[in-house]
């Protein structure tokens, strides 16, 4: 073999263990996922295979997972903004600091390796009925018995704005990062004041960034299936929960193919949409 | 003035995102018997009882079997993977990498949910396998992100160097590339152990009935009530997952810094 050759093939020998795994473990089973989605779970258990629409016509027309469904998208779009919005100011005053900013990234990716569960769950212990806050009310005597605070759609959005706010916040700070400050000084030496220069300059220049962040905020949230079901109520089950319910606990697997393609559907959509408009450049690079 | 209000803002969110972590270190050593505020004394109690845990301790020993197993699988595939994209002009590159890294931007539920009935139609059922499987899929595009960063800032002179002084390729591999690429090595297995550690949606869905890991167990422990010794169990995860990469960290930045000397 010419030693062209060999460089050509080389790559690829690389690649292919990675790109079969990716395929066989990821594209092949959704690929089932989707011929299973028309198969019927009949009474005896057993799967009949075929081409029925009765999965997909209970998915898409039950008004309980339409519900559900429209229920995960507001949770995931409030939960977005809230990241943005307590976000963006600490990405920002990191970006521009001149004081220690490696201590204030390390402390912002420390999150990330704090478990998730015990990240969640930390709320109970402020929270809770014997937590910080109602043993605080009950010593100030503003209450005389403790209040239950947890266990509603409000605490769920809490726990996933307290789990998904450093993905926000080092995607915006990867952005401003990119802007060079002069531009803002710029903008100023010519007349504008501080605030218009950043609404006008810098503001714009970050988006890519707030963007990439809300993605990120909004598809993990609205696949999320632990936090409902330690800081929510009976009735907070989130999408990922009917999936569960349908693959673990009903056994209906053809079902629950059909709700997680819907799911995947609704958040691929997202993605595809990010990636005409954006690429996924910006992405990858808070990611990295 | 308004420097002021962000940097005061800024403190807040901080606050918001350690607090509630440092109470649970904090009441892990509440003597207390309840284990919740207020405060009577300092006390380790509940550690020992953790370790007194048989569940717990099972857990812990299934959790770092898997991670381990999860991160040499991954890293292997990932460090291969990244080095055909960093090194070599392959057709198609950016398609190559938006497919390694698809397992990231696919809901975490739905790839568990493709995987076990995927698997379940081969016959292979909830195992150990399959839950290795799910693990490795969903850390490899992080190992593959993370290595190539590294990859990236690693010339490949040396390694020319050494074909043209008559190693071959697999010498050259193994004596020059190899222990070029350990921090990045280094960093890809840390990540993938740490992520699969972590983990806890997929693993619900793969993990076959009676096995736990840490944080299936910690859920379980959590549906009875929250007691201290899941404060304790806390602390020591946070201390695994933050204590030692931060010790990896430096000693990975101690290698760098004596490599460049």
């Amino acid at each position: 073999m010419s030693v062209e050759a060999r460089e050509k093939r080389q790559p690829w020998i690389l690649l292919s263990p990675a790109l079969t795994a990716v395929g066989l473990l990821l594209f092949v089973p959704l690929v089932f996922i989707v011929v299973y989605s028309f198969w019927l779970r009949t009474a005896t258990g057993a799967d009949q295979a075929g081409f029925y629409l009765d999965n997909w016509n209970e998915a898409l027309t039950d008004p309980f997972y339409r519900d559900i469904l429209l229920g995960t998208l507001r949770i995931a779009a409030i939960t977005t903004i809230a990241c943005a919005v307590m976000g963006y100011p600490a990405a920002y005053f990191i970006a521009r600091s001149r004081g220690n900013k490696a201590l204030l990234l390390l402390l912002l990716m420390l999150p990330f390796w704090i478990s998730y569960i015990i990240r969640t769950m930390s709320w109970i212990n402020i929270l809770g009925v014997s937590g910080a806050v109602n043993w605080a009310l009950l010593n100030l005597g503003i209450v005389s018995e403790p209040v239950q605070m947890l266990y509603n759609e409000p605490t769920v959005i809490l726990g996933l704005v307290h789990f998904l706010l450093p993905f926000m916040v080092l995607n915006v700070y990867v952005a401003l990062e990119g802007i060079d400050v002069s531009l803002e000084d710029a903008a100023c030496s010519l007349g504008s004041t501080r605030w218009q220069a950043f609404r006008e300059v810098t503001l714009p220049l970050s988006l890519p960034g707030l963007a990439a962040g809300g993605l990120l905020c909004f598809v993990l949230s609205a696949g999320t299936y632990i936090t409902p079901l330690v800081l929510g109520g009976p009735t907070d089950a989130m999408f990922a929960n009917l999936v569960f319910e349908a693959i673990i606990t009903q056994l209906n697997w053809p079902l629950g193919s059909a709700l997680s393609l819907m799911l995947l559907a609704v958040l691929g959509t997202l993605v595809l949409i990010y990636n005409h408009y954006l690429g996924m450049g910006q992405l990858m690079k808070g990611l990295g | 003035m308004g420097w002021q209000l962000i940097r005061a803002y800024t403190l807040l969110v901080y606050l918001f995102m350690f607090l509630p972590v440092a109470v649970v270190v904090l009441l892990s050593f509440n003597a207390s018997q309840f284990g919740s505020f207020p405060m009577t004394g300092f006390s380790f109690r509940w550690f020992v009882e953790l370790a007194g845990n048989d569940a717990i301790l099972r857990a812990f020993q299934t959790s770092i079997i898997l991670g381990a197993l999860t991160a040499l699988i991954s890293t292997t595939l990932g460090v291969l993977a990244s080095l055909a994209l960093v090194r070599y002009e392959v057709p198609g590159r950016n398609l190559i990498s938006t497919l390694l890294i698809a397992p990231i931007l696919v809901p975490e539920v739905v790839l568990a949910v493709a995987l076990l009935l995927f698997l379940n139609f081969l016959s292979i059922n909830k195992s150990f396998f399959l839950l290795l499987m799910g693990h490795v899929i969903f850390t490899l595009p992080f190992v593959i992100l993370v290595v190539q960063a590294r990859l990236v800032g690693i010339r490949r002179d040396y390694e020319e160097a050494a074909l043209s002084l008559g190693a071959s390729p697999v010498q050259a591999f193994f004596q020059i590339t190899l222990p070029l690429l350990a921090p990045a090595v280094f960093a890809g297995m840390l990540f993938a152990f740490t992520i699969s550690f972590d983990d806890i949606t997929g693993t619900l869905f793969w993990k076959p009935g009676g096995v736990e890991t840490v944080p299936t167990q910690i859920f379980a422990m959590l549906r009875n009530s929250i007691s201290p010794e899941i404060n304790a169990l806390g602390t020591v995860m946070i201390f695994l997952t933050v204590g030692l990469p931060l010790i990896g960290l430096a000693i990975a930045r101690r290698m760098a810094m004596q490599r460049g000397s």
